[in-house]
């Protein structure tokens, strides 16, 4: 068997007294997404926030890529987290930057040429559909807007990893769809593997029923039907700083418990 | 959090923390990358920006100086030595002082405030998700910036002080602008130069430390932010007066 490219192992963190994960152990492999959900305070964003070794698990181990980064110090967690992009649960534009350098921010850190930078960022704005706010300050962007822009510029160097915290809470129906289908997209054609944190259950089951297909060069969307599994997807439940489900959308549509019942209706 | 630690453990903690910050910020300010366009943005703000109150601090600091000096050497019949008085206050003490608190009022609430408010928004989670070390982009320039740029503030309080000091011997008491001037001049010594230029790089490395600390250690959202910007002010400033005095007892010691 292969490593996982992304994986915990009995994770334990506290905030003050009370143990907000408490003993948790996932693994993902290479083009895998794991959709996280879980009532709000359930510990989602601490999950990702650990991931990227923004914060320290009390106990536990996180391996990315086979290495074990929970006792990395910070100039090494650099290198972990160039393989990894993040989108904030609330965007976490710099807002002294205008909305080109905080999308190019990456690229000028790895000491990129100007004139490749340009090119890319266009691109990676061209992909959230924000090619005319590339002049704006972030200010003066809706919070949508904002969300888009967060994630043009963690896909600007094309990571292998991504780490969405609710990309799609607050959009339109159109804009969500297109940024489903952009995750589907890196997950089906680019096998980027992805930990997609959520709410809102409509762009979970999206995610967990629809796959793409690249003929011609052409990207193409199709929704599974109801009996086989093909997208690379699979759910994990939060609760009580517990996982309290793991598996496909089909056996998360069919569980007995109460609590995901109430969480599913 | 009130005006002091409460408990003296949480004080031993806050020294403890402030020295790791020193000592990063001094460790990865000779390694690469090196952020020269924040720095000269910082700059920008600590010495551009600040230009105008610390010249009005001078000018008026220096005129009051000079009327009160004056009322008091006239009772020994020294009323001609006003200049050197007021030089040699000025350059030791109070123009460093008075302008390293003014920049601790300007420039320490604007540094807690900016990076207090892009912690809670997450800003500096997001810049460490994106490979760069916020003591690097965000420490290191306030602090070049600030030990840098106070030297050249104060050099212009003084300077502005001594032009008051002049207004006020000249219009008010009528001493001769050549006397008060000279007596300026001759009053100095090089170590008093060398103590007032000693004094505003330690205040300003104070000032940046102290407020880049407080900002960087917010918590409690928006309303965090201001405790933050607030306790950058006020801890700053005591500090830059007790560490007067102990530089004060240092340079003379060393001067003598
Ligand atoms: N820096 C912190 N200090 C103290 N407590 C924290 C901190 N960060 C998170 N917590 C606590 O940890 C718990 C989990 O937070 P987290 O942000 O992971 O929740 P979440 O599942 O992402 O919720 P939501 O869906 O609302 O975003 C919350 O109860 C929160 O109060
Ligand atoms: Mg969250």
């Amino acid at each position: 068997m292969t490593t996982p490219i992304l994986a915990m192992k009995n994770v334990v963190k506290y905030y003050g007294d009370a143990p907000i994960l408490n003993g948790i152990s996932f693994a993902l492999f290479r083009g895998e997404t794991k959709i996280i959900i879980g009532a709000s305070g359930s510990g989602k964003s601490t999950i990702l926030k650990l991931i990227m070794g923004l914060d320290r698990p009390d106990e536990g181990q996180i391996f990315v890529e086979g290495e074990d980064i929970s006792k990395f110090n910070e100039r090494r967690l650099v290198s972990v987290r160039q393989k990894i992009g993040m989108v904030f649960q609330e965007s976490a534009l710099f807002d002294s930057l205008t909305v080109r350098e905080n999308v190019a921010y990456r690229l000028y850190e790895l000491g990129v040429d100007e004139n490749e930078i340009e090119g890319k960022v266009r691109q990676s704005l061209g992909f959230v559909g924000l090619e005319d706010a590339i002049d704006k300050m972030p200010s003066e962007l809706s919070g949508g807007m904002k969300r888009r822009v967060a994630l043009a510029r963690a896909l600007i160097d094309e990571p292998e990893i991504m780490l969405y915290d609710e990309p799609t809470a607050g959009l339109d129906p159109v804009t969500s769809k297109k940024i489903n289908e952009l995750i589907i997209t890196l997950r089906d054609i680019k096998s980027v593997t992805g930990v997609f944190v959520t709410h809102r259950m409509r762009d979970a089951f999206t995610l967990a029923t629809e796959y793409a297909t690249n003929g011609d060069g052409q990207t193409t969307f199709h929704t599974e039907d109801n009996f086989i599994c093909i997208a690379n997807t699979r759910f994990l439940m939060l609760h009580n700083g517990k996982i309290i489900f793991e598996g496909p959308d089909e056996v998360l549509r069919r569980s007995k418990d109460e609590y995901i019942k109430r969480f599913l209706a | 959090m009130t005006w002091m630690p409460v408990s003296p453990k949480a004080a031993v903690k806050e020294v403890q923390d402030v020295t790791f910050l020193t000592a990063k910020a001094f460790a990865s300010m000779f390694r690469r990358p090196f952020y020269v366009r924040d720095i000269l943005t910082q700059m920008d703000i600590v010495g551009v920006g600040s230009l105008t109150v610390v010249m009005l601090t001078g000018f008026f600091t220096g005129a009051v100086l000079t009327l009160q000096s004056s009322k008091t050497l006239t009772t020994f019949g020294a009323v001609a030595f006003t200049g050197q008085l007021v030089a040699v206050s000025l350059v030791r003490e109070l123009g460093p002082v008075l302008t390293s608190l003014m920049i601790a009022g300007r420039v320490g609430s604007g540094i807690a405030s900016e990076l207090g408010s892009m912690l809670v928004t997450e800003q500096i989670n997001a810049m460490r998700a994106l490979g760069t070390d916020p003591i690097k982009k965000l420490v290191v320039p306030r602090l070049l910036a600030t030990t840098s740029m106070l030297p050249v503030a104060t050099v212009m309080a003084d300077a502005m002080g001594i032009i008051g000091g002049l207004f006020t011997s000249v219009f008010v008491l009528r001493i001769s602008a050549n006397l008060y001037l000279a007596r300026a001049w001759n009053g100095l010594s090089y170590m008093d130069l060398f103590g007032g230029l000693l004094k505003p790089i330690v205040f300003g490395a104070t000032v940046a430390i102290v407020s880049c600390h407080c900002g960087l250690r917010t918590y409690g959202g928006t309303q965090g932010v201001g405790r933050s910007t607030t306790q950058a002010v006020v801890v700053s400033s005591i500090l830059i007066i007790i560490f007067n005095l102990f530089l004060t007892r240092l340079i003379l010691v060393y001067t003598r």
